[in-house]
């Protein structure tokens, strides 16, 4: 199971994307699982909302942080992302 | 208090709510203390919902709505919302008795994230014995009625020599239902299961095979289903990391407003475990003699104490340690450097030599009446 380009990507309705203010990081919420991420994980997750492909989202973090060559980074850890269920494809 | 320097407390994580010991069924390994009927006595609302708030914030943040059976709660989807509102991530463990759809669909108005529902084995016959109620085929449109409204659906069978040898059936059944998680709970031998082990210890025989009929299941549904396997730790030569360690991430809170940092912790002597009318999350947490009992590592004996394993199982099970060796300091005896592991081979043998006897002995169900007779 690898990302597809040409597909927009979502984050999953059974899991729950969440700041948590007193870990002061972003965490991922499923049953009786908890995932803390890192600040570009929370990054990329966040910009999956069913309105880009795989290409904008890394454009818009490029032009985020003013930053070339995130390419690989980026499909890499969705490719993480979509075997652990966190995101879906249609 | 055990642990005599500075110890770096983590917060809590995980609150699990034990809204009411109230039942209607009777699981014969049910994880609440033998005792319960002494406890009637539940939270206000009002209670909750300020233990709720103080946990929060904290940082606790995964909730667990269980009991006995927390529907029976009139206020359950209050609180549901009440927790939602704060950013729990809350779940409902429940047998599914008397759960409708009205009911489903109004706990998810108010923010619930998931249902476990619990099924007791493959087969109606088997199921009904052992919940001591007629409840197989409600559970099956539970968990139907859980899936159609948009919950991530979590079956939650707990395994036992009464229903080992189902463990074909009851993964097909998990498939069948559609079940996003399955949780494979291994029987952990304390309340009533403590007291009905020789009749639910399975063989080592029995584990391994089920272990392996459950691994190429894993494997099969890979993508589908995520199987959480509660490992049968009798058969183990090294003692479960329990609750991750002594107050470090899980807060029990028992339905009169006991505080425990382990929801078996009431059966330890000596503890005097908070209740919540009395103190706050934060000084139950960071100040009573409860939570800081077992923390760190000073309270170890050998082999515990030199072992270089302690800082990954924590020396194991404390009530266990209890229940076997009288002595809650001591190692958890599944350890194979345990000078009392000859305790669990022990039980291993009594348990098998029980499944072998003619008549075995009738398993004692989990309800007021027996609760009663046992105190």
């Amino acid at each position: 199971m690898t990302i597809n380009p040409d597909q927009p990507i979502s984050f999953s309705p059974m899991h729950r994307l969440q700041w948590e203010e007193a870990q002061q990081k972003f965490v991922i919420l499923y049953p009786e699982g908890m995932v803390e991420l890192n600040q570009s994980s929370a990054e990329i997750l966040q910009l999956c909302d069913g309105s880009r492909l795989l290409g904008q989202i890394v454009a818009d973090l490029e032009a985020k942080f003013a930053t070339a060559g995130l390419t690989n980074d980026i499909t890499n850890f969705l490719n993480v992302a979509l075997q652990n269920g966190w995101i879906r494809q249609a | 208090m055990a642990g005599s320097d500075k110890l770096n407390i983590t917060p809590p994580r995980w609150l699990l709510a034990e809204l009411s010991y109230k039942c209607p069924l009777q699981c014969p390994y049910c994880s609440n203390p033998l005792d319960y009927a002494k406890y009637p006595h539940e939270l206000s609302t009002d209670d909750w919902k300020r233990v709720l708030s103080q946990a929060r914030r904290m940082g606790a943040v995964q909730l667990g709505f269980s009991g006995g059976e927390p529907l029976t709660r009139q206020d359950l989807s209050e609180l549901v919302r009440y927790a939602r509102e704060l950013g729990y991530y809350s779940n409902l463990i429940t047998s599914g008795y008397g759960l409708t759809e009205e009911r489903i669909i109004e706990l998810k108005q108010a923010g619930l994230d998931h249902i476990q529902v619990s099924i007791q084995a493959s087969t109606q016959e088997l199921n009904d014995h052992l919940a001591g109620t007629t409840t197989y085929q409600h559970k099956q449109e539970v968990a139907k009625l859980v899936k159609k409204h948009g919950y991530p659906m979590v079956l939650c069978v707990v395994i036992h020599r009464q229903n080992i040898h189902q463990m074909p059936q009851i993964l097909e059944m998990a498939e069948n239902l559609g079940a996003d998680y399955l949780e494979l709970a291994n029987t952990q031998y304390y309340g009533w299961a403590h007291l009905n082990r020789d009749a639910l210890l399975p063989t080592r025989e029995q584990f391994e095979k089920a272990e392996k009929i459950a691994q190429a299941f894993k494997e099969k549904v890979a993508g589908k289903m995520k199987i959480y396997y509660v490992v049968p730790d009798f058969h183990e030569d090294r003692p479960k990391a329990c609750m991750n360690g002594w107050g470090t991430t899980f807060l029990t809170i028992a339905p009169d407003g006991t505080a425990l940092p382990c929801h078996s912790a009431r059966e330890l002597p000596g503890l005097d475990c908070p209740n919540v009318n009395d103190f706050s999350i934060e000084q139950i947490w960071n100040e009573s003699k409860a939570f800081n009992f077992f923390r760190g590592t000073d309270w170890m004996q050998e082999p515990c104490r030199s072992c270089d394993e302690k800082h990954k199982d924590f020396g194991g099970c404390r009530c266990q340690a209890y229940l076997f060796n009288n002595d809650m300091y001591s190692t958890d005896p599944v350890c194979s450097k345990s000078p009392e592991r000859h305790r669990i081979d022990a039980a291993i043998a009594s348990a098998r030599e029980a499944s072998l006897a003619e008549t075995e002995k009738p398993l004692v169900f989990r309800n007021s009446k027996n609760s009663k007779q046992l105190f």
